[in-house]
């Protein structure tokens, strides 16, 4: 697989030999397995294994659930309360899979982040940052389209709102929208598709987390220090590196565990906390709710599509010099797709050859005002769409855009990064010094 | 320095339990029930108590389309003997469309839907309202208080202030807890409604306890499984932890130069 130099695996009996010319498949997970990975990983590397646990997760309650929910809008409901009260630990199964959701959201922003902060995305792992682009956008698909499946009146109008969102857009909106939905409203039709695709998904995201896998086994892992593994011979690479199996697995698994052990409790005892208690109120299209609130991982997204309303001046200036063809709720879309699409483009805009954030104390600033942007915009989301929210909404935005689009490209210019470690070793034995020979 | 980031998610997790649910509710008092915490069970007593308040008041209009009669002898909630249930759902009439006709019902019918079009049923009603949503809309009290929801029906029951007022031909309750002020459940308890075998308190507040603890059981007749497994998953999970730290430990020693 390229990459690191490191020992590969070598077939010993007959039958490993013949099935070794013949599907080397013990070899691809032998490489996979005893990866060289850089030995100065911190905590925040752990999220990787957190996410791929979770995808399991969900993928084995969701098929058990699959086996006893009914997607049809006369029985979905009472369905899902079947399983909560008749199905043997369906209780169990259903809040696994509901708090499973938030523990993949929390996992990812997290793993984000942290990509984010060390530089994880520049070259040369574009590419593994892109195929992370796309497996959330395949995980914010699959987790709007699950929320619709119990029915209940946020599924309704979540999907009606969201789904309306296509309807913006100009000329062809309505006939996206009426495609998308199967008919004019979120109906029968509706529930259908979204449960058919909220099944697949998910198999779309693991093939997008092989790839994802494959490309960072090929580049290497990035590290804290943002120093490359060296690679001239083996020897050097040690140096550098041990191996993933034990070191990485064990730790790792200990990382998971105690994830878990703040998910058990959430489970069992507050399992509702995330959700809203609208969903418990079966759907009904003549009842409007007071607030439509998307699950909480869709907040800060859902503030940013509803800052740019007619008032501001960058949606009105769009909409005169396009003929008025963009208006406010179109915009509105634009930007929030657009914020997603601007961190994918985050290894092009960064501009500083210092990879990691450690070494760059301008860059350390700006980047925790952007954690902090994030968990404002998450509250001003969750917020009815009035004054002072609206304001504060677009203050969020802009700093958002205004990080990936000015902050980063300029900082690569003009700040002073500190001094970067020689090699991973050298990072390494700052932190465990070897001990003297006395 | 990520710990920062962690804190951040602790938050994030505040700020996900975002009970913003319909309208701005009026005040809802806290009630430390038997069943919230972590050891927290449902008290039999009092939930066989609610489902005499349910019985005599509530189902008048309410119904409980998800509860069966069945249920009432289920383990960790009104847990009565089966015979009880059996005289208990003998009591009420259901329609059987293959007699096509009433007949008395039998364990394996449910309550049934509401007598009153307008009264909606309350089997999920103690999950489908939050009573807490701050400090500043971001549901963190939740976490110290749970969500609020059989509070928010003690609130309903106690929140009548006694003013009336009729609008398009009804009439509706000033209610201090109620989104909007003004409801049009006339206020359906006094003190002593109910008489209970042996004698318990009866005053409006005690019986609005009782039945919000039977309606917490009626939407969620798991809790007490579910409060164990999480217990049981807690500590083994803990323990697992521990025996992973130390092998992490071990294994890394060499390398950070520890042995
Ligand atoms: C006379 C009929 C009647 C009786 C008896 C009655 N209710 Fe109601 N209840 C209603 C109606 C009608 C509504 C709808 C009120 C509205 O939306 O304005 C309602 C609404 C409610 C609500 C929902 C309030 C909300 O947030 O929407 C709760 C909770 C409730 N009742 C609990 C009870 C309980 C508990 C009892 C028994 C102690 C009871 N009710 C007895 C008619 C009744
Ligand atoms: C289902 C979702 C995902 C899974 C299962 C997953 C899995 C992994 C794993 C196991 C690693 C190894 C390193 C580690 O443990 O942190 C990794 C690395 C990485 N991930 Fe993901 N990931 C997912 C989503 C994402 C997303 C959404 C992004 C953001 C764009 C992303 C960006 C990265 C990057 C840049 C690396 C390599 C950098 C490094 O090792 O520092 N991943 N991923």
């Amino acid at each position: 697989m390229g990459g690191i130099p490191h020992d590969h695996y070598e077939p010993k009996s007959g039958f490993e030999k013949w099935l070794h010319k013949r599907l080397p498949i013990v070899g691809l997970a032998y490489d996979t397995l005893m990866i060289p990975t850089p030995k100065n990983l911190n905590w925040m590397w752990i999220w990787g294994i957190v996410l791929a646990f979770t995808l399991v997760l969900q993928i084995i309650t969701g098929i058990v659930l699959a086996m006893h929910y009914t997607p049809n809008v006369n029985m979905a409901f009472q369905s899902v309360e079947h399983i909560m009260r008749d199905v043997n630990y369906g209780w169990l199964l259903r809040y696994l899979h509901m708090n499973g959701a938030s523990l993949f959201f929390i996992a990812v922003y997290l793993h984000i982040f942290r990509g984010l902060y060390y530089g994880s995305y520049k070259a040369p792992r574009e590419v593994t940052w892109i195929i992370g682009m796309l497996i959330y956008l395949a995980m914010m698909a699959t987790g709007f389209l699950g929320y619709v499946l119990p029915w209940g009146q946020m599924s309704f109008w979540g999907a009606t709102v969201i789904t309306g969102l296509f309807g913006a857009v100009p000329g062809v909106g309505e006939s996206i929208q009426a495609w998308l939905l199967g008919g004019p409203a979120v109906d029968n039709a509706t529930l259908n598709r979204f449960f058919s695709l909220h099944y697949l998904l998910p198999f779309v995201i693991v093939a997008l987390v092989a790839l994802h896998i494959w490309a960072f086994h090929t580049t290497g892992n990035s590290n804290p220090s943002g120093v490359e593994v060296r690679r001239g011979s083996k020897a050097e690479a040690e140096k550098d590196t041990l191996p993933f199996w034990p070191y990485f697995v064990i730790k790792d698994l200990y990382a998971l565990v105690v994830v878990l052990i703040v998910f058990a409790a959430v489970v069992g005892f507050m399992p509702n906390y995330l959700g809203h208690p609208d969903n418990y109120k079966m759907a009904d299209p003549l009842v409007t709710p007071a607030h439509i609130v998307p699950e909480w991982y869709y907040l800060p997204f859902y503030a940013i599509l509803r800052a740019f309303t007619a008032e501001v001046w960058v949606v009105q200036f769009a909409s005169l010099i396009t003929g008025g063809i963009v208006d406010a709720k179109f915009f509105g879309v634009v930007a929030m797709f657009g914020s997603i699409f601007v961190m994918a483009l985050v290894p092009w805009l960064d501009t500083s050859r210092v990879r990691s954030g450690r070494y760059r104390p301008a860059f350390r600033f700006f980047f925790w005002l952007l954690a902090f942007d994030f968990m404002f915009l998450m509250w001003l989301g969750a917020m009815p769409a009035e004054e002072p929210y609206a304001s504060l909404a677009l203050l969020g935005s802009a700093y958002w855009f205004g990080y990936f689009l000015v902050i980063l490209p300029l900082l690569g210019l003009f700040e002073r990064p500190q001094a970067t470690p020689e090699t991973i070793e050298a990072d390494f034995d700052s932190h465990y010094p070897p001990k003297s020979a006395e | 320095m990520f710990k920062k980031t962690l804190l951040s998610a602790v938050v994030a997790l505040g700020l996900g339990g975002n009970a913003f649910a319909a309208g701005d509710a009026g005040h809802i008092e806290d009630i430390a029930f038997s069943f919230e915490g972590v050891f927290g069970k449902y008290d039999q007593h009092q939930v066989q108590r609610g489902l005499q308040v349910y019985t005599e008041v509530c189902s008048a209009c309410h119904g409980l389309n998800l509860v069966a009669y069945r249920n009432l002898s289920d383990e960790g909630g009104v847990t009565l003997p089966v015979d009880q249930v059996k005289a208990y759902a003998a009591q009420f009439e259901t329609f059987d469309p293959e007699l096509d006709d009433y007949r008395p019902a039998i364990p394996s019918d449910y309550f049934g839907s509401s007598n009153d079009e307008n009264a909606p049923d309350l089997s999920l009603m103690a999950k489908a309202r939050a009573g807490f949503h701050g400090p500043y809309g971001s549901g963190i009290n939740q976490l110290f208080r749970g969500m609020g929801g059989p509070e928010y029906i003690v609130a309903i029951l106690n929140g009548y202030t006694g003013e009336e007022k009729e609008q398009a031909g009804t009439i509706l309750y000033e209610n201090t807890a109620f989104p909007g002020g003004w409801i049009s459940m006339a206020p359906p308890l006094f003190d002593e409604a109910v008489e209970f075998e042996p004698a318990h308190d009866n005053d409006v507040h005690h019986l609005s306890e009782d039945v919000a603890t039977f309606l917490m059981w009626a939407a969620e007749p798991k809790l007490m499984d579910r409060k164990k497994a999480g217990l049981v998953a807690v500590i083994f999970l803990t323990f697992m932890a521990v025996m992973l730290y130390l092998t992490n430990k071990k294994l890394w020693a060499k390398a950070k130069r520890k042995d």
